[in-house]
């Protein structure tokens, strides 16, 4: 396969799954806000999710207050912001144009009508009772092309690359979406209402809220729900579970593409055999925080790595 | 304003009576209401939106993706018309061929004085770069596209050739697909021959010009200069059809003049590149530095005869306008025949006698910019006005080497759907050539359409559409079976339909061809 069309897939698959993990993000933040106590809590919250979004220094320097309008609109109309909704939209079906005969056409229907709809959108759509709507529209939307693109494609490198990206991206959000919570997990937090708030709001942030009850049967305990999303290898959106799909994945790709398997591949196994023979409370003990900064750092250096092997086009 | 010349020829109606091509089409067309054809029309549309089958105008605001108007009443040949005019097309690209092999070599047509020199060796389009180098095969127009037009029943012009990147195969293919959804029925009383197999005629030629330092199976790529180009779609649709690579400009790179494409499986080495790129932007090291759609290297690697290009550099220089006039002469100087295909006669300003003829003549001719297309920069005289004809003469004495001239013809019509019900419009109509180790053709071409009443410009730029363009085979004989495809059993059904009486509108709908219609596609070769 063109290394082109690869970058192409394998971004069209970020994007997109970027589109709905925002989407995802701003409705837990948005229901954290309406409990959090007024002006500072709330602003606390909205820039939370911005640096978790990583999309924080460039509000910072368009905005003095992180007010809920004007963070509501940065997170999905404003083109501006290179991690909101609207950017997202834009560059999946530009990465979907380029490489229109690697898609099939539900696909390429689902990420070009998903385009055509989003430019009919404007602020009134984001308003108060409207909001929760249009982020289930997204939500919705990012589910269709990832169920077209598994029920659709055929399981070669075009599927392997979208794949890929999908799951890279989405073992990002889940690691970025926990770290920013990541004080409500140290040791000496107080398990009080505000803690439990952050809980809940981390789990319901990759929609697992009702997961963690069938896999725990108990009340929420800060440990439980780190394991949940760290280490639990039944929830799709654990890093655990995700690390496995890259490794998996990215051996497929190897053994279809001469068999070297690169540094990339060495670093996604090295991840996943962390998260899959790591426990949840030496990882707490050591501090969430650093764990998960270490993860995401690691997680760039693979993005890094996919690129140098099969992305940029190698000329050796 | 005259609507057309009195005397245009209409391809359906001669004489008052239904010339034969249209017999069965007349008769649809009668029982066949306006709502309906609207209908069609409609869905047509949806049907080009959906699958995308748009060009790209970057330019000038708006919608970036825009449809042609398709109409959706065919234009018909019959099996002799088109007999004829390919072997003039063969004729005409084996001279234009042996044009281009004579003027990067030996030059004996300049030599023998039957075509001044300063006019080929000072063109813009002849490239230095390509004196005494022989493409692979010796073929420089893999693929052309010939513009005819017509004005009576036997006389067909050559309005103008394409040797460099001839579009809108693409629009001739997916015309004749939405024609078999839409008219399913109206195919089994025809016998249309097939065009879908233009991509495997395409591939066929590609792999044949492959070049001498190629070992096994070539590898072919599509190289457009993206998806900003007007005709992306063409490109990545071309690609798709030969199953071949689409690369852009970045996605190769040339290695000790060799030409290697980026996978995710390392450098593959390319052999042959059709290339939609012009020349000027093929290779900043050869042409224009400041190109960023090139390959550093290509024509080092071309001329160490390590790749194919399709089509060479330099083609250019044959479907010149200043060079239109001598196509003719080429034809008796090279194959030593007559030719086949007439040329509209054409005046060159830069000639004193030919320049004081236009001018007096400005109200009955057609002026065109010798290095133009798209149909801009021209000048339609009966249909000007007084102060349009004034401002052209003019800009002919500034720069009389910048224009030609032709008559107006009398371009013939064909039946098109209009607001106002069905009409007479005026269309071209373009075949392509391809030309390897043989020509191939599949039988038609793109049928370009006039849309506005009386208009004589078919450019989709400026108002133009496209047609579906019918070849129509004899129907066979009973038990007769040489022409059945893979699509066998189907074949013999198209030959069945074709004996019953025309259906009346009423009449039950025979089985949907799916999209790959059935019995008008038997998926062989007509050349």
């Amino acid at each position: 396969m063109l290394s082109r069309t690869a970058d192409s897939l394998f971004w069209l698959g970020r994007y997109s799954e970027r589109a709905g993990n925002v989407a995802r993000g701003l409705g837990a933040t948005l229901r954290m806000a309406l409990l959090a106590e007024p002006v500072d809590g709330v602003e606390r919250e909205w820039r939370a999710l911005m640096v978790a979004a990583g999309c924080e220094p460039g509000f910072r320097e368009r905005h003095d207050t992180a007010a809920q309008e004007a963070s509501v609109h940065w997170l999905t109309l404003d083109p501006a912001n290179p991690s909101g909704i609207a950017a997202c939209v834009e560059a999946a079906r530009r990465n979907a144009r380029t490489v229109r005969t690697a898609l099939t056409v539900d696909m390429w229907e689902a990420i070009n009508d998903t385009w055509i709809e989003f430019r009919r959108f404007d602020s009134g759509a984001i308003c108060g009772d409207r909001l929760p709507g249009f982020l289930d529209w997204v939500k919705s939307r990012t589910l269709l092309f990832n169920g077209a693109a598994a029920d659709t494609m055929l399981r070669d490198d075009a599927w392997r690359f979208t794949h890929l990206g999908t799951i890279l991206e989405r073992a990002d959000n889940t690691a970025r979406l926990l770290d920013s919570r990541h004080g409500a997990f140290a040791p000496d937090a107080a398990a009080d209402a505000a803690c439990y708030a952050h809980w809940q709001a981390v789990l319901r942030s990759v929609g697992a809220l009702r997961a963690y009850q069938h896999v725990y049967h108990t009340r929420l305990d800060p440990a439980r729900v780190a394991e949940l999303l760290l280490l639990r290898p039944e929830l799709p959106r654990s890093l655990v579970s995700c690390y496995a799909q890259v490794e998996r994945t990215l051996e497929a790709i190897s053994a279809a593409n001469g068999g070297n398997p690169g540094e990339c591949q060495r670093l996604a196994g090295e991840l996943h055999a962390r998260l899959r023979f790591g426990r949840v409370g030496g990882i707490l003990d050591h501090g969430l925080h650093d764990f998960l900064t270490g993860v995401i750092e690691e997680n760039i250096t693979l993005g890094q790595e996919i690129a140098r092997r099969y992305l940029n086009g190698q000329t050796a | 304003m005259a609507d057309r010349p009195a005397s245009a020829f209409d391809e359906m109606h001669a004489d008052g009576g239904i010339r034969s091509p249209y017999t069965e089409m007349a008769q649809f067309l009668e029982a066949t209401g306006q709502g309906v054809l609207e209908q069609k029309r409609r869905e047509a549309e949806l049907l080009f939106r959906r699958i995308g089958v748009t060009f790209a105008v970057y330019t000038e605001g708006g919608d970036p993706e825009r449809l042609i108007p398709f109409d959706v009443i065919p234009r018909i040949l019959s099996r002799e018309e088109w007999e004829r005019l390919s072997q003039g097309l063969e004729q005409r690209v084996r001279a234009l061929n042996a044009f281009l092999a004579d003027v990067y070599g030996p030059q004996d047509i300049i030599k023998a004085g039957r075509i001044p020199a300063e006019l080929v060796l000072q063109n813009e389009g002849y490239l230095p770069q390509m004196v005494g180098f022989t493409p692979p095969g010796g073929v420089y127009t893999v693929i052309s596209g010939i513009d005819l037009v017509r004005t009576g029943p036997d006389q067909f012009y050559v309005l103008e050739d394409n040797c460099r990147t001839p579009s809108g195969v693409s629009y001739m293919l997916e015309n004749r697909e939405a024609m078999f959804r839409l008219f399913p029925d109206v195919f089994t009383r025809h016998r249309v021959a097939p065009v879908s197999h233009y991509p495997e005629e395409l591939l066929e030629t590609l792999k044949s010009i492959a070049p001498a330092a190629c070992q096994g199976e070539p590898r072919i790529v599509v190289l457009t200069p993206g998806p900003y180009n007007s005709a992306y779609y063409e490109h990545s649709f071309l690609a798709d059809e030969m199953g071949v690579e689409l690369v852009e400009g970045a996605d190769l790179f040339v290695r000790d003049k060799v030409v290697y494409m980026r996978t995710t499986a390392g450098p593959q080495r390319v052999d042959v590149i059709y290339r939609r790129i012009d020349d000027d932007y093929l290779d900043p090291e050869a042409f224009r530095p400041d190109s960023a759609l090139g390959v550093a290297g290509l024509m080092a690697a071309y001329k160490a005869g390590n790749v194919a290009l399709a089509n060479a550099p330099g083609a250019g220089i044959a479907d010149d306008k200043a060079v239109y006039p001598f196509v003719p002469e080429m034809v008796r100087f090279y194959l030593k025949e007559e030719p086949i295909l007439q040329n509209v006669p054409t005046f060159m300003c830069e000639r004193e006698a030919d320049r004081d003829h236009v001018l007096a003549n400005l109200d009955k001719l057609v002026v065109k910019l010798a290095r133009g297309s798209g149909g801009y920069g021209m000048l339609v005289g009966p249909h000007a006005t007084e102060t349009e004809r004034a401002e052209f003469a003019a800009r002919i004495r500034a720069r009389p080497g910048d224009y030609i001239a032709q008559p107006t013809l009398a371009l013939s019509t064909v039946p098109t759907l209009c607001d106002g019900g069905v009409a007479p419009r005026h269309v071209d109509l373009r075949p392509f050539i391809l030309f390897g180790r043989s020509v191939r053709m599949v039988p038609g071409g793109l049928t370009r359409v006039a849309l506005r009443e009386g208009s004589l410009v078919v450019n989709s730029s400026q108002g133009g559409g496209t047609k579906d363009t019918w070849v129509l085979d004899d129907p066979l004989a009973p038990g007769q079976s040489q022409s059945m495809g893979p699509q066998g059993m189907t074949q013999s059904m198209g030959g069945m339909s074709q004996t019953m009486p025309p259906m009346s509108p009423m009449a039950p709908m025979p089985p949907l061809p799916g999209r790959r219609g059935p019995a008008n596609d038997p998926g062989q070769g007509g050349r």
